[in-house]
């Protein structure tokens, strides 16, 4: 009897591992098993997935998806481990920038002789480049989010100044000017824009192509420097007026998400915001009852509308043994309607063109005309080629670019900061 | 000259102080019930509110709607019981040798307790998965368990000691005078006296395993076995954006059961970390 705890506990245990082991398995029920790990996560972005890999699955027996959803915060640790594991999905949702790695350490297939020539062709050429490392195309780069302004209608309106468009967008100097025109209107405690800069590498970089910054200068050893010119210095200095000199901008989001801007916007503390395209979904959540709000084009300079982007991906994994298989699934998920159902759910662009022809994609509701006018003038982010770049950013770019905006430093030391220590950090990568 | 008086004051603003901390502690917990209960545009709202102006459960149903709350939420009861079940069962006889027997073995052990500890997961991760995969246990519930158990495992035989330690030697020779043996003093007499450290460890355990997120992440790869902590993280997208009402909503009935188990413990729990901690 005095044994009887000892024996529960042990019977316990054992239903509780058997109870654990039950259900494994799965599949196997003859054809082709592909996993398809998505990284959707809004309702409607997820919906679509499913929608689509159901279509698949009735249409096509012999070749079954199965649909897993991960998760953008972890994605790149839980690749790394599963392909090192040997047990990565076969069809991988990333994004450009984070292919890098995984592209030249042998995970991910070469999708040139697997894709169809109408995929190729449907999307171009500056898309194609963001997945492209060395030789070989390790991603089908889809859905691509612009920069955009996003604005309150009704102080823009009653400030006369004027309303951008995509063919007659602000120049920068005209940007800062406006910004500091709205705020003399707008009164104490509030400003023109609001920068949200919690990011502000990728911010200042892919903006950066608007006014003819490059950053990073390729020779024709393949070495990559960081040079700072003009064109480099164009948008940090813009922002930097704005929120030290003209106070058209306040200093306290530049520590910020563009989420946790958007109370203040819906407040009316700030005119403009500069967000991703998709935070419009965001907007159109949150927004209370009557507010109105329009999307502008990011301002132009000598590189036009031109910004970077990193395109979300979808890649094979060079382990998985349907690679064939899984370059149809993907082909079937980027035909032109159903990328436009995708691009929908994520209130994304599309890279294809034929998507883009859409016109629930021209519409003028939620500014998706303004975004799909400025498709055109995408480019990859200047940095994700760069070998040494995600520590090039975290140690010099990042705390550089974020004293230079709130005041600390000044154009000079931002300069020294990115290219000398920024060039021993790549040095180290590139010997 | 410290009277009744200044002791008072004294000790008046000992408790000021510790209901501050209280308080500093409890308001994110409370920020998130807040959340969970609060219509999308409040949570876009410039002059947010610790009361929902017009609370709502839409959040809570839109959670259960979009994610597999409750298959998750069972699976992770299923890995957090069975971890604590097992770590409690191998690390009990651990603890009675290593703190009645002090050697060179128990001072080993010890070292091996604190070092262990040292390691990050990270580090481990990759290994781990290689051996899980050997053993066919990736994307089983038991290959979790099993991971589960050797990361609780150290500090549950670090606990389990002290709570040994702090049972007097004497008892178990007076069992032994009165004639009883190994086997009957240490169900008889030690046992019952190591229920209240026992319980407090698999609780412990259950914690942990409760909440933990990266080994269930890189180890479950369907869909129907995945843990609470992992469903979580699919109402959060690129670049810190989430949809911030149901992962509140969710994230709240995630936080209950850990909650209530500690509320139930805590007293044991400290009482098992000091225990052994001074010489009596």
């Amino acid at each position: 009897m005095r044994a009887r705890p000892a024996v529960v506990l042990a019977v316990v245990l054992a239903l509780l591992v058997a109870g654990c082991a039950g259900g494994g398995g799965g599949g196997g029920e003859g054809g082709t098993v592909l996993r398809f790990q998505s990284l959707a996560w809004q309702k409607e972005s997820v919906d679509a997935n499913k929608e689509l890999v159901a279509e698949w699955n009735a249409a096509h027996p012999g070749i079954r998806v199965e649909y897993v959803q991960g998760s953008w915060d972890s994605v790149h640790d839980q690749l790394l481990t599963s392909f090192e594991g040997g047990e990565a999905p076969d069809i991988i949702h990333d994004a450009s920038d984070d292919l890098a790695d995984f592209a030249y350490g042998g995970y991910l297939a070469d999708l040139r002789p697997l894709l169809s020539g109408r995929l190729r062709a449907d999307i171009p050429e500056a898309s194609w480049r963001t997945t492209t490392f060395g030789e070989g195309v390790y991603g089908v780069p889809f859905l691509q989010e612009p920069r955009v302004i996003i604005a309150n209608r009704k102080i823009l309106e009653s400030s006369g100044v004027r309303v951008p468009t995509p063919a007659r967008p602000w120049t920068w100097p005209e940007f800062r000017q406006v910004a500091k025109e709205l705020t003399a209107t707008m009164g104490e405690g509030r400003y023109g824009v609001a920068w949200p800069l919690r990011e502000p590498v990728s911010v200042s970089l892919n903006l950066g192509l608007s006014a003819g910054g490059r950053l990073f200068h390729r020779g024709g050893d393949g070495r990559v420097e960081v040079r700072f010119g003009d064109g480099d210095a164009t948008v940090p200095a813009t922002v930097n007026a704005q929120v030290n000199t003209d106070r058209s901008a306040p200093r306290t989001t530049l520590g910020m998400g563009g989420s946790d801007t958007l109370p203040g916007f819906f407040g009316g503390m700030y005119a403009m915001v500069p967000l991703g395209f998709s935070y419009r979904q965001q907007i159109v959540r949150q927004a209370p009852e009557g507010f109105e709000w329009v999307v502008l084009p990011a301002p132009a300079g000598d590189g036009g509308l031109a910004q970077g982007v990193s395109p979300q991906t979808l890649s094979i994994a060079e382990d998985s043994p349907h690679k064939e298989e899984a370059a149809r699934f993907i082909d079937f998920l980027l035909q032109p309607d159903n990328m436009v159902r995708l691009a929908r759910g994520d209130w994304m662009l599309p890279t294809g063109t034929e998507a883009l022809k859409d016109p629930s994609l021209r519409t003028t509701e939620h500014g998706w005309a303004t975004g799909a006018a400025l498709a055109a003038s995408l480019r990859p982010a200047p940095a994700q080629s760069v070998r040494g770049y995600p520590e090039w950013k975290d140690k010099v770019a990042t705390p550089a670019y974020q004293e230079y905006y709130s005041g600390a430093i000044d154009a000079a030391e931002l300069e020294k900061r990115l290219v000398e220590d920024g060039n021993l950090v790549l040095a180290r990568y590139q010997r | 000259m410290s009277g009744p008086r200044t002791r008072g004051a004294v000790r008046a603003g000992q408790y000021l102080a510790l209901l501050a901390y209280l308080a500093f502690l409890a308001l994110p917990f409370l920020w998130l019930i807040s959340t969970a209960f609060k219509p999308a545009p409040e949570l876009g709202s410039l002059h947010p509110t610790w009361i929902p102006e017009d609370p709502t459960v839409a959040n809570f149903r839109q959670a259960f709607a979009e994610q597999p709350l409750l298959r998750a939420a069972a699976n992770s009861l299923a890995a957090a019981l069975a971890a604590a079940v097992t770590a409690v069962v191998v690390a009990t006889p651990m603890a009675y040798v290593t703190a009645r027997r002090r050697g060179r073995l128990s001072a080993a052990t010890t070292g091996w307790v604190v070092v262990s500890q040292a390691f990050p997961f990270v580090l481990v991760i990759i290994p781990l998965f290689l051996v899980l995969k050997n053993l066919q246990l990736i994307n089983t519930l038991t290959g979790l368990v099993l991971v589960y158990v050797v990361w609780s495992l150290p500090f549950a035989l670090w606990m389990l000691t002290g709570y040994v330690r702090a049972l007097p030697a004497e008892l178990e020779e007076a069992a032994a005078v009165d004639g009883a043996g190994r086997l009957r003093t240490l169900l008889s007499v030690t046992a019952p006296l190591l229920a209240p450290g026992i319980v407090a460890t698999a609780l412990f355990a259950f914690i942990t395993a409760w909440n933990e997120f990266f080994f269930a992440l890189v180890l479950l790869k369907t869909p129907e076995k995945q843990t609470l902590p992992v469903v979580l993280t699919h109402f959060l997208g690129a670049e810190g954006v989430a949809d911030l009402g149901p992962l509140a909503a969710a994230a709240f009935l995630a936080t209950l059961p850990s909650l209530v188990v500690f509320a139930l413990i805590q007293r044991r729990i400290t009482g098992g970390m000091l225990s052994g901690a001074v010489k009596s």
